[in-house]
């Protein structure tokens, strides 16, 4: 691996590339991280989206992007970026198109397609090491239609589709280590606020060849409930109450690239959000509270410090 | 040109690597396994460049296909039954894209029941995928049918993908004589895929199969694709013609044998079209003047063709090797809504729904089929469309329920019945 070039925020691109007027929420923290992933990665890419929120990035006859987009279905976006790549490939050996026109094939979708419809086709993707980023961004539910429950969704979450005291009933899958059982080239996990981890973490994928795949969890205002200006902050807590471990997988070895020291309460980050309002209203349910908590607190304990 | 014994699916394979195909994105599935074995084996010793990648479904397979044929190289798939419904929303999703390549269908029937053996349910579930379609009745035709697919799809004027298909275990895996055409001749007729602006590159930044808002940039790009479509029937004909002054073969949008001075035309597709020709042969013999049509092009839909050959005809027994459940034969219904109004165009049309699932139409039920719509001629009436099926067969399907049943009563613990004497089966 080279030497990183982001070390410090000043080295963060100082030129922004996604253009500005979409559709997206304001707030939306998928948006944010997609314009600090697509500064680091450049315009030489062509994004291959599943259905999703940002499937209305590119309406005809508009895009934000600077480089290309192809939209396959909610299922298949890892598949298309096999098209694409082998197609690329075949070009360039045959001398049918100069190496300069390269492209990076970078997976978008969102979590309803990572977590669940399009996991054989990404798994498939990794097992036949394809040279490809898969960028989730993982706003904890299907957003796009509403914000039913995925299985990214953590315990205890309000969704349209789990609106019970209890919210729902399930525990948010880990991802993480579904990817990393693949032994793919990397795997990372980022959020938009914090800029920096995750710039460095694109950097060192845009260098590595081979499945490199990254979720960004992605504070949404509108499914979340919560007012967008709070976007940052959400994710800030979501860092420093542990919930939302920053960490990398690389040559079989996961290494934890932000280590929270004294945690504040998992509370601190669930009580800014109405789809967890239910936890404090009307009357604290201290009982699911000390479960998520604890779920957070034995995570920490089996990380070892780096 | 030599002609070898090939079977439908090696035919297949062999129109595949004649068209010089970039890219094989694959799945098993019987009866099409064979295809993509025999490429895959090709590829692997070099007799055949190309790259073949396995995905893990239909769906990415499709998936696949499409962005391949997006980004700018040429490619062949295949699949069967299951396969095709599997990939189902891909169909419709890459012919949006206009993205031109081949995919090669073998037919079977759909589950359930699950079965091995051929209809045509699972093409006509495509039918308005906005592939373009083209039925095979014998091994040549699978061979010329991929090359002329392919000529079609990537003319400018059409921009589409197109189905090629052929019947399970009656072509997949039946041995004929198969003329190989000289690889210059078909270099000739089929130059390398000029993508033309079809592509993505660093250079040429583009953005393909975009959302839209609202019916009318939705309207207009889906008729857009129809309007190709439809284009493609005058490239087809000049395409085959082509074809037929470099390789001898006759590949008309429809095949018509015999009908010049019919008064009872068959009209089917697929390889029991085969099975139809002999019956005309005999019946001609016993003096009737009886003819098939068959069409090979079936989207787009030769109307014309199909209106001059039925013209004067006066009864049409239509087969279709497929069900519509709740309507019944599809392409019974197609040719009555093309014919409808038409001057000259038959009074009858007799429906029958036969070859489900690989069932055998023998030559007297062809006799007969014919006895029945010269009856419904004379009558000025057609009757209710019918199901080829004997009386023998219905007596075989008695025996198996009635084994079924008896396979019940001895298996089931009693459990349900308290008072039941016959010890505990399945207690002790
Ligand atoms: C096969 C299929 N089923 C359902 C849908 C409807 N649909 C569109 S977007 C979406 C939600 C996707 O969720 P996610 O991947 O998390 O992306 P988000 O909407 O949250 O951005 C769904 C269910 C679809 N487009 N395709
Ligand atoms: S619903 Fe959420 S993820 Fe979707 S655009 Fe709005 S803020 Fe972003
Ligand atoms: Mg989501």
């Amino acid at each position: 691996m080279s030497d990183a070039r982001i070390k410090r925020m000043k080295d963060l691109p100082s030129t922004h590339l996604l253009g500005t007027g979409t559709p997206m929420c304001s707030g939306c923290g998928g948006l944010e991280a997609l314009h600090e992933i697509y500064d680091v990665l450049g315009e030489k890419t062509v994004f291959v989206n599943a259905a999703g929120c940002m499937t209305l990035l590119s309406v005809y006859p508009f895009t934000p992007f600077r480089g290309s987009w192809l939209y396959t279905a909610m299922a298949s976006a890892p598949a298309g970026a096999q098209g694409v790549r082998d197609a690329l490939d075949i070009l360039l050996e045959q001398g049918r198109i100069p190496p300069e026109d390269d492209l990076e094939v970078v997976v978008l979708t969102g979590d309803g397609s990572a977590y669940g419809m399009g996991m054989s086709a990404t798994s498939g993707a990794m097992d036949r090491n394809l040279d490809f980023i898969y960028l989730c961004y993982d706003n904890e539910g299907y957003g796009n239609t509403g914000q039913q429950y995925s299985s990214a969704t953590p315990h205890g979450a309000a969704t349209s589709t789990s609106r019970g005291s209890r919210g729902y009933p399930g525990y948010k899958k880990d991802l993480f280590a579904v990817w990393a059982a693949h032994a793919p080239a990397y795997v990372a996990t980022v959020i938009g606020s914090e800029p920096l981890d995750l710039a460095r973490k694109i950097e060192k994928a845009k260098e590595i060849r081979g499945p490199r795949m990254i979720i960004a969890l992605s504070p949404c205002p509108t499914g979340w409930d919560y007012d967008p200006k709070l976007s940052v902050e959400i994710g800030k807590l979501a860092v420093s109450t542990g919930v939302w471990p920053l960490k990398e997988y690389i040559d079989g070895k996961v290494t934890h690239t932000r280590l929270p020291h004294d945690r504040p309460p998992v509370e601190e980050y669930l009580k800014l959000q109405g789809r967890f309002a239910h936890l404090f209203e009307p009357a604290r349910d201290e009982e699911l509270l000390a479960d998520i908590q604890a779920r957070v607190d034995r995570y920490w304990e089996n990380v070892t410090p780096a | 040109m030599d002609q070898t014994l090939l079977t439908g699916n090696v035919a297949a394979a062999w129109g595949a690597r004649l068209a010089a195909v970039d890219y094989i994105p694959a799945f098993p599935i019987t009866p099409q396994t064979e295809i993509i074995e025999t490429l895959g084996a090709w590829v692997d010793t070099g007799e055949m460049p190309g790259r073949m990648v396995t995905l893990e479904s239909e769906h990415s397979m499709l998936t696949a296909a499409g962005a391949a044929a997006a980004t700018g190289v040429r490619v062949f798939s295949a699949t069967s039954s299951q396969g095709l419904l599997h990939a189902m929303e891909m169909l419709y999703t890459v012919s949006g894209w206009r993205a031109p390549f081949v995919l090669v269908n073998v037919s079977r029937g759909l589950s359930a029941p699950i079965t091995l053996e051929a209809d045509h349910n699972d093409i006509l579930a495509a039918r308005d995928s906005g592939f373009l379609q083209i039925h095979c009745a014998d091994c040549q035709e699978v061979l010329d049918g991929v090359l002329l697919a392919y000529r079609l799809a990537e003319d400018p004027g059409v921009r589409l993908p197109v189905l090629v298909n052929l019947d399970g275990f009656y072509l997949s895996f039946t041995r004929e004589p198969v003329s190989l055409p000289d690889p210059a001749a078909v270099a000739r007729f089929l130059p390398p895929f000029d993508p033309g602006n079809i592509r993505f590159a660093a250079s040429a930044p583009e953005s393909q199969a975009v959302a839209v808002l609202g019916g009318s940039p939705y309207s207009y790009f889906r008729y857009e694709t129809h309007l190709a479509a439809q284009n493609a029937l005058a490239v087809y004909d000049r395409v085959a013609g082509e074809f037929e002054s470099l390789f001898g073969r006759q590949r008309q949008a429809v095949e018509a044998y015999r009908t010049g001075d019919a008064d009872i035309v068959f009209y089917m597709m697929g390889s029991f079209a085969t099975k139809a020709r002999e019956a005309v042969d005999r019946l001609r013999e016993a003096g009737q003047k009886v003819g098939l049509l068959r069409p090979r092009l079936l989207r787009p839909f030769p109307t014309d063709a199909i209106a001059a050959a039925l013209d004067g005809v006066q009864g049409v027994a239509v087969i279709d090797q497929n069900l519509s459940m709740g309507q019944g034969g599809v392409l019974h219904t197609e040719l009555a809504a093309s014919l409808y109004g038409r001057p000259g165009a038959p009074a009858i049309l007799t429906s029958f729904i036969g070859g489900l699932g690989g069932r055998e139409i023998t030559p007297e039920e062809f006799y007969q089929m014919v006895a029945v719509t010269r009856e419904a001629v004379t009558a000025g009436k057609a009757p209710p469309p019918r199901l080829l099926y004997t009386e023998a067969e219905l007596r075989e399907i008695r025996k198996l329920q009635a084994v079924a049943q008896v396979e019940r009563e001895e298996t089931t613990p009693l459990r349900w019945s308290e008072d039941s004497n016959q010890g505990g089966a399945g207690h002790e």
